[in-house]
Parts: structure tokens; C-alpha cells; sequence
């Protein structure tokens, strides 16, 4: 028998299939057009030929019997299950009278466009509603609270955001000369070697460790990183704020801070007035100063003088800003007030955090919590590294606040082996993160006045273009300010996975007059829809991927029936509705999204991978010194004041309070005794999976044999105590409702805790409604609410519920 | 006869193993294992220890169907777990070799056939 002839695709896994946000280099072997194999590509400087399981099973992902690989358009009622395929044609010709319609009559904004976990989704699905005229693009999870809110937050203070460095800015890695290794990581709330690395490679910081770097870990969960750290934090859920402001609390106090950055990056010195607890501007002073401006006192003159916001410089010459103090202040209108320093507010605050008050509020011992703070602080260079509890908590901006700080007061901001800005590659802005601004946008500022949530909350108008979850929904029943009548869904199963109080989901997927799906698989939601689209994985398609380095091209190794990628049925559709629509091609769309890098798509496609040069705006380090971050080439941080805000400017214009500090999360032993007496458990969800993502992968055998049940960890005592033994069914309930987990007794959760998997739906079920593949049988989501969000619409408590665990009666089972 | 051993072995540093089961699927993708069969099982260990302490670890253990990728390792490449672990925790070599670099806690050799 002739050997059949191999052939090697070089791409980056980008989703859809492993789901992750990781951007590894593969190759795909390919024989007769098929996939047979696909390895970790070694020479791939991201990776090193490194994959995880999920990439590895994607043989039999991309040809598993289950998949849709034609439209389908609904012939029954909505939910029962009959579909008709149909062509291409047909599906695109019924999909745009469906939304021309719906436009026709009320307006573009009365679609919203749905995704989850955006990865190679959320530019297309911006370019299609925007060409359609809906400012209504919606990441489908209450209050967002998955890294757009950290990255809001981190953006408020500092202009940019910024991740741990593992050396990725370098193709060399830990080998090149510019690269200092960490001697500690902070790891907060990150089980990230079985997760959705957020463009962080999870095993780098294995790489690390065995180059001698100490971990901190914080978790309420006995993690791989728990057991091997220098220091464990078990912090009780939603509590990491209380945490940070005691890390904050020693580091000043021990005066383990910085202080030259502190004094000259950060708007310490700049005054605040004690009446209002403002910030004091140049336009309140006499004379013609501008309100932009800042001012700060001159100990060298003895009286104010005012920071040049457009100059980013003090007006004057020779001024040495007071860091602490009271003065007064003579104001235009004659008034005089006492003004203190941001550094001195940012002091007193932190100071009502002191350690016995942090261990009783988070239940770490305060000796601990001395010692990690120390280890942080001392160890030069240091870094932070974050996950999803960080957004998962309504106060998720003043707690990302309070980390930020940690690492800009400690000198670790962009500088190697600390936290360091990180930018789309070469600015090649595809995917829209918040504060981006790329090639794909709307017409007009005009119609993004509709966008739901954006007048109300400060973040969603300023950095991130989204629709507002918790408000559409609610919107769709109440039909103000304008109706809602469709929905498109990309890639997301809100009904398993992000979406909290799921019958509320599918009540609001009822209700609207015309709902389509993008998916690969017949999940619970896309039987509620009208039409679904069949979508490409990411080894049948072409893309780009710039978050965040390298800037990378997703290639195409093989195609499997009639699926599209998701950016071509987009592409398609957004032609179709747009007279308007600029591109003749994807190719021209890629190439104008790469035009910052000075590479066509298919340049990029050649090389397979590009890092910015050194002295790019995208490339560290100490970029805020070199004036490379901000549009006008000047030192300084593209925030308003031009520095890291230690009492944030934007936070203060949006009516909430501007310094770091903690809030007790809404539904915990503290802030509701009362529910608390009948749900005595900390309820604890979103634990990570190795073998899924989310709410995929539970039809892949390979890995459902990793992690077959919808488990619930338990701590043997409380186990013993509830008559539970491991491996039985049990109730999981609280004043919302109850779902059905399998008992994992286990020493991985304190006593006081339980960890429930999400995103359960069983494939294997009936689909049709009222079935929907069991989806709300294990449903941790059933017992947490929407509309708990933060101040700024940002976080939900999705981490830190109550609840109650009873065995499953044998007549129940 | 008892069975004799190829001189070739598997060294585990397990202190770095994570427990993201890459190795297994690695494995069950080479030899298109079915689900729940192959050459390496990923075994999660909690030791309680005094003082209400406890350690999480991860032990790869190559199964009964483990054959060391007789076939790659002939054409001079890794094993498909080894080259693909994620934490880069797991090396193949002659097994006097092999034992030469047990330099540390938590590391073990392991001669599957
Ligand atoms: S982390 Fe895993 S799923 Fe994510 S891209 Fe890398 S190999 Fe693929
Ligand atoms: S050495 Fe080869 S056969 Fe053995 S477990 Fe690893 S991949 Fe499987
Ligand atoms: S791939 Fe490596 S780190 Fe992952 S489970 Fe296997 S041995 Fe452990």
C-alpha cells in the first residue's frame, strides 16, 4: 500500500474547538484533506510544542458525527426540535429579511448582537451589527464579569493594561538579555494550568518556578500553586479587595513602596479638596487656569502650582510637589479650602485596613498576610498575576484598584519580570477590548446613543463598547426605552454556560421575534432559535490574532462540509445590510486591520508570527519614561492626569469613589446573616476543567472521561456532617432555586465552602424542550441572580453565593 | 520468564506535573485510543498532612499500554507525552541515564515495558 502523503499546517489555535484564549502554535498534520493529527508546533516561541488537551482532541472535535454542517432553519415551534436544512443561499437571504425587517420597523438597536467568550468572534460580530446600525453588541454574561471589567479598571488608573511577563515579548523568551525572571508571582484566584489562559500561557509560570521563581498564592482552594507556594492565602470568596488593602496596608506602613515612582508617576502630590474630596483643578484657582489641570503644592514657593495636563509638565519651572500635608487654598471665587494630597487620602484609606480587621474580614491569618505582603514587595522584579474571581465580585473596579496599586507603588509596572503593559501587537487592533479603537467601528458617534447601559454606567460610554447584559435583558421584557425583538448569538450558550439565572434567558429567548444562532453544535440555546448558521473551528479557517502578542495568523488546514468561519458568514451578511461596507474581501478587511504593522495578511500568513521591534509603543519595557505611550510622544500615561491615578479622575467624573478599598460582596455570611442562617455554605462556582471550556467539549469522549460529572467539591467534614458520601447525587439550593451535582468529598475546599462546576448540559440527552439536554437539571447559575452588578455595571457575584447541600433522595435520583 | 525491560524508562518530575491530562490525550491521539483507555492515567493525590495541612499532587503513570513509543522513539523522536507535557515535566532516555538525574524530591522512574 502506497504511504499516504503528509502534510504540515503551521497555524494558531484561536477557537472555535479548544475555546481557550491561548493562541498556541499548532501543526495540523493533514492526509487526503483530513485531519489526523495535531501537535504543539516546537519551534512556536509561545508554546514550544506544548498543547493542552483540549487542542489534542481535536480530531475528534472537527469530525465528530454531531456536528451542524449545514443552516438549519426552524420548522416547528420554537424549542421543539424539527430543522430543515437549507442552503447557504437560503439561510443568508432568510437571515437578512428576518433583520431588515426588524430594522424596518423598529430600528436597528432592537438586535442584539450576542457572544460569549469572544476570542475570534468579537471583531466580526462588531462588524456585522455595526453594519446592520446596532450599537448593541452584548457579551452575555451579568455585569460582563469576565476580564473586559479588569481591564476597564486597570485602563481607568493607568491607561493601558497591563499582564504578568513570562518573557513572550521576546522570540528568544527567558534567554534574552532584556528579560529579568520574577523571584515572585503572585498568583490571585488563578487555577491557570486547567483554564482559559487569557493570553498568559498557564505552564510558563512551571517554566518560572523551576528557574527559581517563589509563588504567592490566593485562593480559597487547595490548587496545584496553593500546594507549592511560599505563601497560601486562603482567602474567604469575594473578599480579595479587604485582601489587597492589607497587602497595601504593610507595604506602606513598612514603607516597602517605591518611592521615587511614586512621587514622580503616579498623582500622589496632586491636591484634593477636603470639602468635596475632589480632586483640586487649575480652573478653580484665580486666574484663567484650565479645569483639565491639575495642582499640587510647591514646597519649594509655598503655594500651589498647577500640572499642565496637555504638556504633561508643571507650569512652572522648579516645582517640587509636596507628597503630604494640609494647605489652603485660595480659590477664584474667594473662597479658601483645605486641600490634602492624593497621597495622603490614599494613605488614610488604607489605613482603615489594618491586619486584624483584613484577617477577620477575608479569614487569612494577618501574620500571613504580613509575610506575602514583605515577600511581594521585596522581591525585585515581582508580578501579579489575576483571574476570573478578580471580575466575578459587583466591586470588582475599586478591588482591581487596589491590585494595580500594589503593583505601581512597588516600581513593577512595565518593567521586566513585573506586570507590563500589553497592547495589541504592532497596535493591529482586531478584537475590540475595552478603551480599543481599530478598523472596525461604528459610522457615527450618533448611533451609539442607543447602546443599552452606556449613559448609566461610566465605563461601558468610556472604554468598553458593549451592551449592558443585565439591562438588555430586563429591556426585553419591559420593552423600554425602545423594544428588543432579536437576538443574534455567536458562538454562546448562555442557557449552560454564561448565562446567570438561565430561565430568564430562555423566557427572554421566547419572547423575541427572531433569534439566530452561529454554533458547531446543537446546544441548548440554538434549539431556541429561529435559523443556525454552521461555524467553521479554527482549523477550517483564516484569521488574525493580536491580543496580545505576537500578532499571529490563524491558517486554514482543512474544510469540513458546508461550515463557514465565523468571519466570512459575518462578512457576508454585513455586506448584504450595509450598502456602505467598505471591504470587497476578508483578505482587504485583514489587511486593513494589519495596516499598523506595515504586513499584508498574507505577509503575516508567510512568516506565521511577528514580535513588535523594540522602541514600539507595543513592546516593553518602561515605556511611560520613553514617551511611548501616549499619542502625543510625551512621558506619562494616557490617563487624564497623565500619570498612574492613585485616586482615579475617572472614577471621581462618574460619581463613585475614586480611591481603592473593599465592599462586602451582597450575598455572603456578612452582609446577610439572615440567608445566610438557612444557606449556611459559601457557595463557589466556575471551577476550571482541564478537559473543558466552559460549557464545551462535554460531548468530546476523550475528554468527558477526564471530568464526566457535574461534581460539587466538598470538604469531607462538612460531608460527614451533611451524610453525604462521595460520588452521590446531591441538592445544591438556595433561595433561587437548586440544581443537581455529584458529590466530590474532597480536602480541595475549606470546610465552609463548596466549589460547584459550571457550565453542565448533557449532548448525550434529548434536546428538544422542554429537555434541552438537562441543561437546568445541573445548572449551578439557577441560584445565582442577575442585576447584582457593581456600582459601574461591572462584576456579579458569581464567586461568593449560599446555599445549602442535601443528599438526593433515592426517589428523586 | 519474568519480562525483560528495554533499558528504556520514563523520568517524572511530578512536583511540576499540574494535572492538565495533555499527556493522556496526547497518547489516546497517537494510538486513537478509545475514551478511558491509553498508555498514561493522570492520578490526582490529596495527602492530608498535620495541623489540618494538605498537598494536592499529580502522578503520571503509564498503564499496562504504555510501549514507549517504540515506533517515534526509533525515528529519534519524544514520545508523544513527553512532547507535548505541558509542564515539560516527563523525559524519556535509557533508564541508567535516566536514573542519574533523580537530583531532587518528588521525581520517579518508571520502566512500563
Ligand atoms: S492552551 Fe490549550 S486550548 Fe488553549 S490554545 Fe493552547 S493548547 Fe489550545
Ligand atoms: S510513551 Fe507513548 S505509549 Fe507511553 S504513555 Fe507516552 S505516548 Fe503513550
Ligand atoms: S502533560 Fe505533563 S503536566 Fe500535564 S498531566 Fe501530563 S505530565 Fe502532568
Amino acid at each position: 500500500m502506497a504511504k499516504k502523503e503528509r502534510q504540515i499546517v503551521a497555524t494558531t489555535a484561536w477557537s472555535a474547538g479548544p475555546g481557550c484564549h491561548g493562541g498556541c502554535g499548532v501543526l495540523a498534520h493533514i492526509e487526503d484533506g483530513r485531519l489526523v493529527k495535531v501537535e504543539g508546533d516546537p519551534n512556536h516561541p509561545w508554546n514550544q510544542g506544548r498543547i493542552c488537551a483540549r487542542c489534542l482532541a481535536m480530531t475528534k472535535y472537527v469530525y465528530h458525527p454531531d456536528r451542524i454542517t449545514r443552516p438549519l432553519k426552524r420548522v416547528g415551534e420554537r424549542g421543539e426540535g424539527k430543522w430543515q436544512e437549507i442552503s447557504w443561499e437560503e439561510a443568508f437571504a432568510y437571515v437578512e429579511e428576518k433583520l431588515v425587517k426588524i430594522r424596518d420597523e423598529y430600528g436597528p438597536e432592537s438586535v442584539i448582537f450576542s457572544m460569549g467568550t469572544g476570542r475570534d468572534i468579537g471583531a466580526w460580530i462588531c462588524m456585522l451589527a455595526y453594519a446592520y446600525g446596532s450599537p448593541n453588541v452584548m457579551f452575555a454574561l451579568s455585569g460582563l464579569a469576565c476580564y473586559s471589567p479588569r481591564i476597564a479598571a486597570v485602563t481607568t488608573v493607568q491607561g493601558d493594561y497591563c499582564i504578568l511577563d513570562a518573557s513572550q515579548w521576546f522570540p528568544a523568551r527567558y534567554e534574552d538579555p532584556r528579560y529579568t525572571r520574577p523571584e515572585c508571582i503572585v498568583i490571585w484566584g488563578y487555577n491557570i494550568p486547567s483554564t482559559c489562559p487569557d493570553n498568559v500561557f498557564g505552564h510558563w509560570i512551571t517554566d518560572l518556578m523551576k528557574q527559581g521563581t517563589k509563588i504567592i498564592c490566593i485562593d480559597p482552594r487547595l490548587t496545584f500553586f496553593a500546594s507549592r507556594a511560599e505563601k497560601w492565602l486562603q482567602l474567604r470568596p469575594g473578599t480579595d479587595g479587604a485582601l489587597a488593602m492589607g497587602f497595601l496596608n504593610v507595604i506602606l506602613n513598612e514603607k516597602l513602596y517605591d518611592e521615587k515612582f511614586v512621587s514622580d508617576w503616579t498623582n500622589a502630590p496632586h491636591l484634593v479638596r477636603t470639602d468635596t474630596g475632589k480632586l483640586l483643578r487649575a480652573g478653580d484657582l484665580p486666574g484663567d487656569g484650565n479645569a483639565a489641570d491639575f495642582v499640587v503644592w510647591d514646597a519649594v514657593a509655598g503655594k500651589p502650582a498647577v500640572w499642565d495636563t496637555a504638556d504633561v509638565t508643571y507650569k512652572a519651572a522648579g516645582v517640587r510637589p509636596a507628597l503630604e500635608g494640609e494647605y489652603q487654598v485660595k480659590l477664584a471665587c474667594g473662597q479658601t479650602v483645605q486641600c490634602t494630597t492624593v497621597w495622603d487620602t490614599f494613605r488614610r484609606k488604607v489605613a482603615e485596613y489594618p491586619l486584624d480587621k483584613v484577617a477577620e474580614i477575608t479569614l487569612v491569618p494577618a501574620d500571613d498576610i504580613r509575610a506575602a505582603a514583605r515577600l511581594y514587595a521585596t522581591s525585585k522584579p515581582a508580578a501579579i498575576h489575576w483571574g476570573e474571581p478578580i471580575d466575578m465580585t459587583p466591586a470588582i473596579t475599586p478591588t482591581t484598584q487596589a491590585i494595580a496599586d500594589l503593583w505601581a507603588i512597588t516600581g513593577n509596572l512595565d518593567v521586566p519580570g513585573g506586570n507590563v503593559i500589553s497592547r495589541y501587537a504592532f497596535d493591529a487592533v482586531a478584537y475590540a477590548l475595552p478603551g480599543a479603537k481599530g478598523a472596525i467601528k461604528l459610522k457615527s458617534a450618533e448611533m451609539d446613543k442607543k447602546r443599552i447601559g452606556a449613559d448609566k454606567y461610566g465605563p461601558l460610554g468610556k472604554f468598553i463598547w458593549r451592551a449592558h447584559t443585565d439591562l438588555v435583558i430586563d429591556q426585553i421584557f419591559t420593552g423600554e426605552p425602545y423594544p428588543v425583538k432579536g437576538m443574534w448569538l455567536q458562538t454562546t450558550n448562555p442557557l449552560s454556560g454564561i448565562g446567570m439565572d438561565p430561565r430568564k434567558w430562555q423566557k427572554a429567548l421566547e419572547k423575541l421575534d427572531f433569534v439566530a444562532v452561529v454554533d458547531l453544535f446543537m446546544t441548548p440555546t440554538a434549539q431556541l432559535a429561529d435559523i443556525i448558521l454552521p461555524a467553521a473551528s479554527f482549523l477550517e479557517k483564516e484569521s488574525i490574532r493580536s491580543w496580545w502578542i505576537p500578532l499571529q495568523t490563524i491558517n486554514k488546514a482543512i474544510d469540513v462540509a458546508e461550515c463557514k468561519s465565523d468571519v466570512e458568514i459575518n462578512f457576508e451578511l454585513a455586506r448584504r445590510l450595509d450598502p456602505e461596507f467598505k471591504w470587497n474581501t476578508v483578505h482587504e478587511l485583514f489587511d486593513e486591520i494589519l495596516a499598523n504593522s506595515g504586513m499584508t495578511f498574507a505577509e503575516l500568513q508567510e512568516k506565521g508570527w511577528a514580535f513588535p521591534p523594540e522602541g514600539h509603543p507595543s513592546a516593553p519595557y518602561r515605556r511611560f519614561e520613553k514617551g511611548l505611550l501616549r499619542a502625543d510622544g510625551k512621558p506619562g500615561f494616557r490617563t487624564p492626569s497623565g500619570k498612574f491615578e492613585l485616586h482615579s479622575t475617572l472614577r471621581e467624573e462618574w460619581g463613585l469613589e475614586p480611591v481603592a478599598h473593599y465592599e462586602e460582596p451582597p450575598f455572603t455570611p456578612v452582609s446577610r446573616p439572615d440567608l445566610a442562617a438557612e444557606y449556611p455554605l459559601i457557595l463557589c462556582t466556575g471551577r476550571r476543567s482541564a478537559a473543558f471550556f466552559i460549557s464545551e467539549h462535554r460531548n468530546i469522549p476523550w475528554l468527558r472521561a477526564l471530568d464526566p460529572d457535574p461534581v460539587v467539591e466538598i470538604h469531607p467534614r462538612k460531608a460527614q456532617e451533611l451524610g453525604i458520601g462521595n460520588g452521590e447525587w446531591v441538592w445544591v439550593e438556595n433561595w433561587l432555586g437548586k440544581c443537581k451535582l455529584k458529590a466530590k468529598v474532597t480536602l480541595e475546599v475549606p470546610e465552609w465552602m463548596v466549589m460547584a462546576a459550571h457550565g453542565w448540559w448533557f449532548p448525550e440527552e434529548k434536546t428538544a424542550a422542554p429537555d434541552l439536554c438537562g441543561t437546568f437539571r445541573s445548572n449551578i447559575n439557577t441560584l445565582i441572580p442577575m442585576n447584582a452588578v457593581g456600582q459601574d455595571g461591572l462584576g456579579s457575584p458569581i464567586k461568593h453565593m449560599l446555599c445549602k447541600v442535601y443528599k438526593v433522595r433515592g426517589d428523586e435520583a | 520468564m519474568a519480562r525483560k525491560n528495554t533499558g528504556y524508562g520514563l523520568l517524572i518530575d511530578y512536583e511540576y506535573c499540574t494535572g492538565c491530562h495533555a499527556c493522556e490525550i496526547a497518547c489516546a491521539q497517537e494510538y486513537d485510543w478509545p475514551a478511558g483507555m491509553g498508555g498514561m492515567r493522570v492520578t490526582e493525590m490529596i495527602q492530608q498532612l498535620p495541623n489540618d495541612k494538605a498537598y494536592l499532587a499529580y502522578l503520571p503513570f503509564p498503564t499496562e499500554l504504555c510501549i514507549l513509543c517504540a515506533g517515534r522513539t526509533a525515528k529519534g523522536m519524544k514520545p508523544a507525552c513527553v512532547q507535548t507535557c505541558m509542564s515539560a515535566c516527563m523525559k524519556h532516555g535509557r533508564v541508567e541515564d535516566l536514573a542519574k538525574e533523580i537530583n531532587k524530591p518528588r521525581m520517579a522512574l518508571f520502566v512500563p515495558k
